[in-house]
């Protein structure tokens, strides 16, 4: 079985600035992953490096096996804003990416997918109409349509107010099982990383690195109240201070 | 949420205002008024039905019809070739850096010149015909509509264009469906600088050696000191000018409906 998503030694540098100093990262079919890690340590390079958006780096990614040297379409990406395109509809948002985008299959997959993010109705709005919300559902809508294999998410939910983020990650529970991406997630909010993720990757300051690594018990649908998420939150937090306190005394 | 009050009530089925004809009734009373209580003499300032006489006295003859025609035509013609060239060279410019870097700083030296000092060349080389004349409403016209263009092409947002590339679209494929699109309202309004540009311009090239036109009728009833009909002439520019414009507006209403300013929410 091919694995969807592999990252080895990889390292990245900024003209003389190391970003990323040799991560290793291991993603199985259809697997939630959070990257969590200090500000600034290079969870979204390590996206964009994913995603093919910047091809200069040393050591290996590969995606379905195949290496990574540019954007690929088993690849989607929702970045932290919506950037929908604001003179297409959003059902001509949705349908930016596929290859045939006209005629009756192209439609069909986009209804779909609107459906799946609740934005049915709005098939014809344009995005000023949105909220921050809406517009990010619709965001992920795009970044599903084409069904890729591996979704990245840049901290896709870290503009919205706590109530909207919280329905936009059910949002996204609901698309993860009715397409069963891969999904990478990098954010900052530790209860998101242990509601949502299989597994939670520590990542260490500049250069990143791979610090540590928890699994959360894979039973779905969680409730955000259970003591053993809240007990797994503690010990993210732990650890990031553990980070940052090495940190401190390095310099 | 969808924004959308203005549905119901005022703004779907308002009359419409009378504050912009304010002014322009004021104008016409103190002009009619200033010659009525002897500020201006009748010859220096004819009053309104004097000029209404003789435009009505020019469209009988039928070269109020001609003048009409011929600087409308110029206009056209001119305008299309100038914004039709911006518009090549602009996308080019503003696609491919190189092609910046081989042209744009000419034409921005270019561009310090005053337009209008190519007129006398222009007549120079190519005689009195119509050739000089399209070619200094093209001048005209062509460098709003280019500036702006390109302008709105380099300052597309860096973050659409990313989302075009983890589609793996093609350089022209990015251009066609993203740049081009977010550049539309700066070329929109560099069409519609360039048609005023176009229409200034139409009556200087009319000035020199023309038989026809409103520029050649403001010049011929100079030389005759006819100022009605120079009033008559100046009045069908400001027509003219205003319909364009508005045209140009309507045009722009339509294609922009998607923008979120200030302007468009007042539209709706």
């Amino acid at each position: 079985m091919s694995r969807p998503l592999t990252v080895s030694r990889l390292r990245k540098r900024y003209s003389e600035t190391p970003v990323i100093g040799g991560l290793d990262l291991e993603v199985a079919p259809s697997e939630i992953v959070a990257v969590v890690g200090p500000s600034g340590c290079g969870k979204s390079t390590l996206l964009r490096l994913i995603a093919g958006l910047d091809t200069r780096y040393s050591g290996e990614i590969r995606v379905d096996d195949a290496l990574v040297c540019g954007p690929d379409p088993r690849v989607g990406m929702v970045f932290q804003e919506p950037r929908l395109f604001p003179w297409l509809s959003l059902a001509q948002n949705v349908g930016f990416g596929l290859r045939e985008r006209n005629g009756r299959k192209a439609r069909d997959l986009v209804d779909e997918t609107l459906g799946v993010v609740g934005l049915s109705t709005f098939a014809d709005a344009l995005p000023k109409q949105l909220s921050g919300g809406m517009a990010q559902r619709a965001a992920l809508a795009r970044a599903l349509v084409t069904e890729p294999q591996v979704l990245l998410l840049d901290e896709p939910f870290s503009s919205l107010d706590a109530f909207t983020r919280m329905r936009l990650q059910d949002h996204l529970l609901t698309a993860w099982t009715r397409y069963r991406p891969t999904l990478v997630l990098v954010t900052h909010d530790l209860d998101e990383a242990v509601y949502l993720a299989d597994r939670v990757i520590l990542l260490s300051d500049r250069p990143a690195r791979v610090a540590d690594v928890l699994r959360v018990a894979p039973d779905r649908p969680r409730d955000r109240r259970d003591p053993s998420l809240l007990g797994l939150r503690v010990a993210l937090l732990e650890a990031l201070h553990l980070e940052r306190s090495q940190l401190d005394a390095a310099v | 949420m969808l924004d959308r009050p203005a549905a119901t009530g005022r703004s779907r089925r308002r009359l419409p205002s009378a504050l912009p004809w304010i002014l322009p009734v004021a104008i016409v009373v103190a002009w009619w008024s200033s010659t009525a209580v002897g500020i201006f003499e009748v010859h220096q300032m004819p009053p309104p039905p004097v000029v209404l006489e003789a435009g009505l006295g020019l469209w009988r003859r039928g070269l109020l019809q001609q003048d009409l025609v011929a600087t409308t035509l110029r206009v056209i013609a001119g305008f299309g070739l100038g914004s039709a060239i911006a518009v090549a060279l602009g996308t080019l410019t503003g696609l491919s850096r190189r092609a910046e870097e081989a042209v744009g700083p000419t034409l921005q030296a270019l561009r310090t010149v005053p337009t209008l000092a190519w007129a006398p060349l222009l007549l120079l080389w190519m005689g009195i015909d119509e050739p000089p004349k399209l070619i200094l409403v093209a001048i005209g016209a062509f460098f709003p509509v280019y500036v702006n263009l390109v302008a709105g092409m380099v300052g597309v947002d860096r973050k659409l264009i990313e989302v075009a590339r983890v589609y793996d679209l093609t350089p022209p494929q990015i251009a066609r469906r993203v740049i081009l699109p977010a550049a539309l309202p700066d070329l929109l309004t560099g069409l519609r600088l360039g048609a005023t540009q176009a229409w200034l311009f139409v009556v200087v090239a009319e000035f020199f050696g023309a038989s026809s036109g409103l520029g050649f009728r403001l010049t011929d009833s100079q030389q005759s000191t006819r100022v009605d009909l120079m009033f008559v002439a100046i009045i069908c520019l400001a027509i003219l000018g205003k319909l364009t414009d508005s045209l140009l507006r309507l045009i722009e209403g339509r294609l922009l409906r998607w923008r979120d300013t200030v302007g468009e929410a007042a539209r709706q």
